[in-house]
């Protein structure tokens, strides 16, 4: 299908040489006018970015609502933590931790789709909703009877990648000026930049047509001849292969891991960003998972101004955060319920029948 | 004639309700055969355990001579059985030609897949007017003959239709028909699920009557149309 469609007239490359150049020397602006804080505010937005296009697989392409995806960051954190740190002691390179992080989090995606399978809507997600918890709940009593996880007190020390003898952590002594948080930055880069690549072929594949069928009414996606069951699970594991993935590279970054980090509430908010963003849109996830990093982050300089205007705090940023979130949320159901950036799908669906559609399949072929 | 599709003493059950209850019939190579039957006799359930959509608790069926009993759906699917499912389930947020390309999944001859793209758009201009627009916007009429076109996209050698008549208009229901003529006519063989028996028996060579699970009557459609107890329970009279 891909071959068939149109080819753009642009000279596409001057579009990926400014994108390129603007994401190089984006954390540097952003320190110069920021400040430090943020450039690790960046990392963690791509971070996020990797989590939402995950999820977007399991959630926008396949049609299944997972609930519990943060489990795989989770698993894929721990992976690397367990097999990088003090714990165990064991300091194993990060090229074998984070593809051992992001096929452990694979099989745990197939562990979980596999009793699923049957499931559809709902139900589907209260069982990742509990399997989520489950993890969690493990990840938080595993120090006993042998202490594996250290339970709440989480793993400390994990150790930074390190790339032919440059730690991450401590870029300065080659590069002057640069500090851990631009260093994580262009390895966070790298790795997005990889996960939207696959994201965009898998949507134009063969599979990602069948994981749109089965989205869409999965009785006729069998009487089509897609083995559902084999696809279903193939979005489970995609899905927690980059979730475990980002996890790894978030421990890395952090140094530490606790059970804490992933709570079902961060399940959530990565859900909201593929559904504020555009689901099942690739640029549309990217800006949700961009916005919902940002905003928290920004909506705590409310505290300060607070502080400033009224010599004290009236109302806890935290609070207020969520409530806006929510304001936010309904906004967006109300007058963009496909989300900020919705695939043509999902626009599609809204659109009247007497519009102008873009040019289709057939045409191409005539 | 060969026999295509065979189904021999065919039991389906839910839990420990019987649904079908030891069906045997046949479809032979180029025939269009029609079961019939009110709400609730199983019809659905027969072609669900045809496709291997529900589990089949008892017997067998074959195609082509091979068994094809206990195969997955997208087994079957290979092997050429299309289904048109019950209530059309076209993929409301794709294109109609999205839709067509979709019933071609199983395919990978681009040039063939073109010029039975160009078919359908033949058999169906209604649908080529419309190829590049959301097919949950197509009317009930108009998806009904998205479906059978989607289905007809795999090139099937049976092609199987639940209730194609289900939620249309008298006039629909009639062109849908006059279609399946046509599809029939171009040699595909097709096996009709229908509860319209008047219509079902008018463009078929075959039927088969079910009541409460079990097939209580077959004969060629011309003799059930005049068959007294088909006239009484499923042509009004």
């Amino acid at each position: 299908m891909s071959a068939l469609k149109p080819l753009s007239r642009r000279p596409a490359w001057l579009g990926f040489v400014l994108i390129g150049i603007a994401l190089a020397i984006a954390p540097f602006v952003v320190q110069a006018g920021l400040g430090i804080y943020w450039v690790r505010i960046l990392d963690l937005a791509l971070l996020y970015m990797m989590l939402a296009l995950g999820l977007n697989i399991v959630v926008g392409y396949a049609g299944l609502l997972d609930l519990g995806y943060i489990a795989f960051y989770a698993v894929g954190a721990y992976v690397y933590a367990l097999l990088a740190s003090p714990q165990f002691g064991l300091h194993l390179p990060f090229w074998i931790t984070l593809p051992l992080g992001a096929l452990v989090a694979a099989l745990f995606g197939v562990l979980l789709g596999a009793p699923t399978l049957r499931l559809r809507g709902d139900y589907l997600a209260i069982v990742t909703l509990g399997f989520g918890e489950i993890i969690r709940i493990f990840l938080n009593n595993l120090d006993r009877p042998i202490n594996v996880t250290n339970g709440p007190q989480g793993i400390n020390l994990i150790d930074p990648i390190s790339i032919g003898g440059l730690s991450l952590a401590r870029p300065q002594d080659i590069f002057p000026g640069m500090s851990s948080a631009h260093a994580y930055y262009y390895v966070f880069l790298a790795a997005t930049l990889l996960v939207i690549f696959i994201c965009m072929r898998l949507q134009d594949s063969r599979i990602g047509r069948a994981w749109a069928a089965i989205r869409e009414d999965e009785t006729a996606a069998e009487a089509m001849g897609i083995n559902t069951r084999n696809l279903k699970l193939l979005a489970f594991a995609m899905g927690a292969t980059f979730g475990g993935l980002s996890g790894g590279l978030f421990a890395s970054f952090q140094g530490f891991v606790s059970p804490e980090s992933f709570n079902l509430m961060e399940s959530i908010m990565i859900l909201c960003m593929i559904v504020l963003g555009g689901m099942g849109n690739i640029p549309g996830v990217i800006l949700g998972a961009l916005l919902l990093t940002i905003l928290p982050e920004a909506l705590r300089y409310i505290g300060d101004f607070q502080r400033a205007v009224f010599d004290r705090i009236i109302v806890d940023p935290a609070d207020l955060r969520m409530l806006l979130f929510g304001l936010a949320l309904v906004l967006m159901m109300l007058f963009r319920p496909a989300g900020l950036w919705p695939s043509s799908q999902r626009q599609r669906e809204l659109l009247k029948s007497d519009e102008p559609a873009p040019p289709g399949l057939y045409d191409e072929q005539r | 004639m060969a026999s295509l599709l065979e189904v021999h003493d065919l039991s389906v059950a839910y839990g420990g309700v019987k649904a079908v209850t030891g069906a045997s019939f046949y479809v032979a190579a180029g025939e269009l055969v029609c079961l019939i039957g009110a709400n609730g006799a199983g019809k659905s359930s027969l072609l669900k355990a045809l496709t291997g959509m529900v589990h089949v608790s008892h017997g067998t069926t074959k195609f082509q001579g091979k068994a094809i009993t206990h195969l997955a759906s997208h087994d079957i699917v290979a092997r050429g059985i299309a289904l048109v499912p019950e209530g059309r389930g076209v993929f409301s947020r794709m294109t109609v030609e999205e839709n067509l390309a979709m019933g071609a999944y199983t395919r990978q001859d681009q040039a063939e897949i073109a010029a039975d793209l160009a078919q359908i758009f033949e058999l169906f201009p209604r649908l080529f007017e419309r190829r590049r627009q959301a097919a949950g916007t197509l009317s009930g009429g108009e998806q009904q003959m998205l479906a059978i076109g989607r289905a007809l996209m795999s090139r099937p050698k049976l092609l199987l239709l639940d209730e194609p008549s289900m939620g249309l208009a008298p006039l629909m229901v009639q062109k849908i028909f006059e279609t399946l003529r046509a599809v029939s006519k171009k040699g595909v063989t097709i096996f009709l699920v229908e509860q319209n028996a008047k219509l079902a028996l008018e463009i078929s060579h075959r039927g088969y009557v079910m009541e409460s699970g079990k097939i209580i009557l077959t004969d060629t459609s011309a003799a059930l149309a005049i068959n007294p107890e088909v006239r009484r329970a499923y042509l009004g009279e």
